[in-house]
């Protein structure tokens, strides 16, 4: 399977750096024309998977940083996204769709994630995440 | 209207308040912050009792953004004013349907049928 694209970028605990890695990884999937649905799906699952990291996992903590590994090929993305933060434990995220959880303002992240992407994995810890998505069919 | 720059085109239609996003994207979190600013002011600040949301521009829309939307619902039913969401293109309302929160809001498809009877 050609790779048509791989990086490994090291960003700061900033929003706009992610935003920009972001940008940089769905342009690429606009170009190899994967469809207007999928290059949604990424986008905002990268937009939530980014800020949990800057936000919730390193705590906007200047000192700590984000890795980003992307690779793309014809019918496949998969990004791995880690940071430095003490990680979480999955077990506990409430589900956003219960009833006592309806009004909450957060806690929606990881759900959307899940929904808009193939595959999704953490390690035990909870500081990185592979985020995978096949190609949809044309 | 709080600091920030206008994230909200409002137009008065029959004493309803039309409040339409200008932002194709609302991922940033500091646009959201203002955004959310901005809409809070609304029922905080101006007392308006009909709002209507517009996301015909709205193409991204980020968890923290629905974060924004559900602290804007409480405060108007809190000011017994009245909230309609309308113009909602199909993959973001796959994102209120997956979240469940099509359930917590009221959607309608145009903005004439969110302005009838509110």
């Amino acid at each position: 399977m050609p790779v048509h694209e791989q990086f490994e970028v090291i960003i700061p605990s900033d929003t706009e750096a992610g935003q920009a890695v972001q940008e940089r990884i769905v342009s690429r999937l606009e170009s190899l024309e994967y469809s207007v649905r999928d290059v949604f799906g990424v986008r905002l699952a990268l937009e939530e998977a980014l800020v949990n990291a800057i936000k919730h996992g390193n705590g906007l903590d200047p000192d700590k940083t984000v890795r980003v590994n992307c690779l793309i090929e014809d019918d496949l993305l998969r990004v791995e996204i880690e940071d430095q933060g003490p990680g979480f434990n999955m077990g506990e995220v409430p589900d956003p769709t219960a009833e006592e959880n309806l009004e909450r303002p957060c806690g929606r992240g990881i759900m959307l994630i899940k929904s808009f992407m193939t595959n999704v994995e953490y390690n035990a810890k909870g500081n990185r995440v592979v985020l995978e998505k096949k190609r949809s069919p044309a | 209207m709080s600091s920030g720059q206008r994230r909200l085109d409002i137009e008065e239609i029959g004493g309803v308040t039309v409040a339409k996003f200008v932002d194709k994207k609302i991922l940033d979190e500091t646009n959201i912050q203002n955004i959310g600013n901005q809409l809070f002011a609304l029922v905080d600040e101006d007392g308006r009792k009909k709002i209507v949301l517009d996301f015909s521009i709205v193409e991204y829309l980020s968890s923290a953004a629905l974060g924004k939307l559900i602290t804007m619902d409480k405060k108007v039913k809190a000011a017994k004013s009245k909230l309609r969401l309308c113009c909602i293109r199909p993959e973001i309302y796959e994102v209120f349907e997956i979240t469940r929160l099509n359930k917590i809001f009221d959607i309608k498809s145009t903005q004439e049928e969110a302005l009838e009877g509110i």
